[in-house]
């Protein structure tokens, strides 16, 4: 494991509003991360809105939000997380 | 914005747009919303009073923006976009005004306009979304449909020369140029806030698929298909020679700031030149005292 000192890698929650989305597939497909995936189900409008497959692997690097044409998927901080692993981790 | 104003269940763009009107009318796989979500946070991040800026777009797809956006905004008559700014400028000179519109309504019908806003260096910011047609009237030929595409009126192909837009807007004076494709969402939201910035004629040009015609009546697949061609074909040349930025069908797309220069605007001038003409009986319009 690398040691970078102070820094933490975030951890983002990614919230989709499923109902806004369009299908377009623009997130899935540009996330670097791989956390989203095209869902089966249909939303109110006919489309498939995408679905997290791996909630652990977001960085909140916020990509998916700003290439969302429909203003349907943001990120946000998680950071609980961050505090437990405080916890858990104890630095050489 | 901070990470901890986010909330969940509220997109942190709210804010900024009127959410009774959404859904928008934009197709799925549309790039407009791409670049209003870079214009949305590149607002935020100049750190402007939204109360001071405010966005004019004309008649189009992309002329919708100035509804959907919660700023003080005006939908003018088709390519009057660029006067209406210039008016709204001169009145009220503390303003940042935004004209956010298509090629078709820039520089198709209102090119007029443009060139002559571009002369005369007004202190504006012009977001021009390419989307080489006249997308909400069935598919058009525009003044920027690259030569060889399909389109409803030229449905044996387009034979007439394309406009070449940041050659256009460095040639009528403009002070900053750039282009961009919406996949660059990094890259147009920081050149949306160096324009927002800046004191002179602005131009940004972002270029977006048109889905549902464009792509369609030349079979180049959906959105997702164009953002890769963008992937591909885009090549970032900063300040490139602009006569050389003509885009062929499905060619080369070179992006990049192509002009940066510093020079008075049209209320810098006409206040100095009636300075010196009249003396000192005249009152500078729009200089803070």
């Amino acid at each position: 494991m690398i040691y970078f000192g102070e820094l933490k890698e975030k951890k983002g929650i990614v919230n989709i509003i499923k109902d806004r989305c369009k299908g377009c597939s623009f997130c899935v497909e540009y996330c670097p991360r791989d956390v989203l995936e095209m869902s089966e189900e249909f939303n109110v409008k006919g489309y498939h809105p995408p679905r997290v497959i791996n909630p652990d692997n977001c960085c909140y690097c916020q990509l998916c939000e700003a290439i969302c044409p429909e203003f349907a998927i943001f990120v946000t901080l998680r950071e609980e997380e961050e505090r437990e692993r405080e916890k858990e981790i104890s630095r050489p | 914005m901070k990470p901890e104003d986010r909330v969940e269940g509220r997109h942190p763009m709210e804010e900024f747009l009127r959410m009774d009107r959404m859904p928008h009318i934009w197709c799925s796989g549309c790039g407009i919303g791409i670049v209003v979500t870079s214009f949305i946070e590149a607002l935020q991040k100049s750190g402007l009073d939204p109360n001071k800026v405010c966005v004019c777009s004309g008649i189009g797809c992309t002329g919708r923006v100035a509804g959907y956006v919660k700023l003080d905004s005006f939908h003018t008559t088709h390519g009057r976009p660029v006067p209406f700014a210039t008016g709204l400028k001169l009145a009220n000179p503390e303003l940042k005004v935004v004209v956010f519109s298509g090629d078709g309504d820039i520089v198709g019908i209102g090119g007029n306009h443009f060139i002559h806003a571009a002369r005369r260096n007004m202190d504006i910011v012009v977001i021009c979304v390419n989307n080489f047609n006249y997308a909400m009237t069935g598919g058009q030929v525009a003044a920027t449909t690259p030569i060889g595409a399909n389109l409803s009126t030229a449905p044996y192909g387009n034979f007439e020369y394309p406009f070449n837009l940041p050659y256009l807007a460095e040639a009528c004076g403009a002070t900053y140029v750039a282009r961009w494709t919406c996949l660059h969402i990094r890259r147009v939201t920081k050149s949306i806030q160096e324009a927002l910035q800046k004191r002179g004629f602005s131009f940004i040009e972002v270029i977006t698929p048109c889905v549902t015609l464009y792509a369609r009546r030349n079979r180049l697949g959906d959105g997702l298909n164009l953002l890769r061609y963008y992937y591909e074909n885009s090549e970032i040349r900063h300040g490139a020679d602009t006569r050389t930025l003509d885009i062929g069908y499905q060619g080369k797309i070179i992006v990049g700031k192509f002009v940066d220069i510093e020079k008075p605007t049209f209320l810098d001038c006409m206040n100095n030149h009636l300075r010196k003409v009249l003396g000192d009986k005249y009152q500078p319009w729009g200089v803070k005292s």
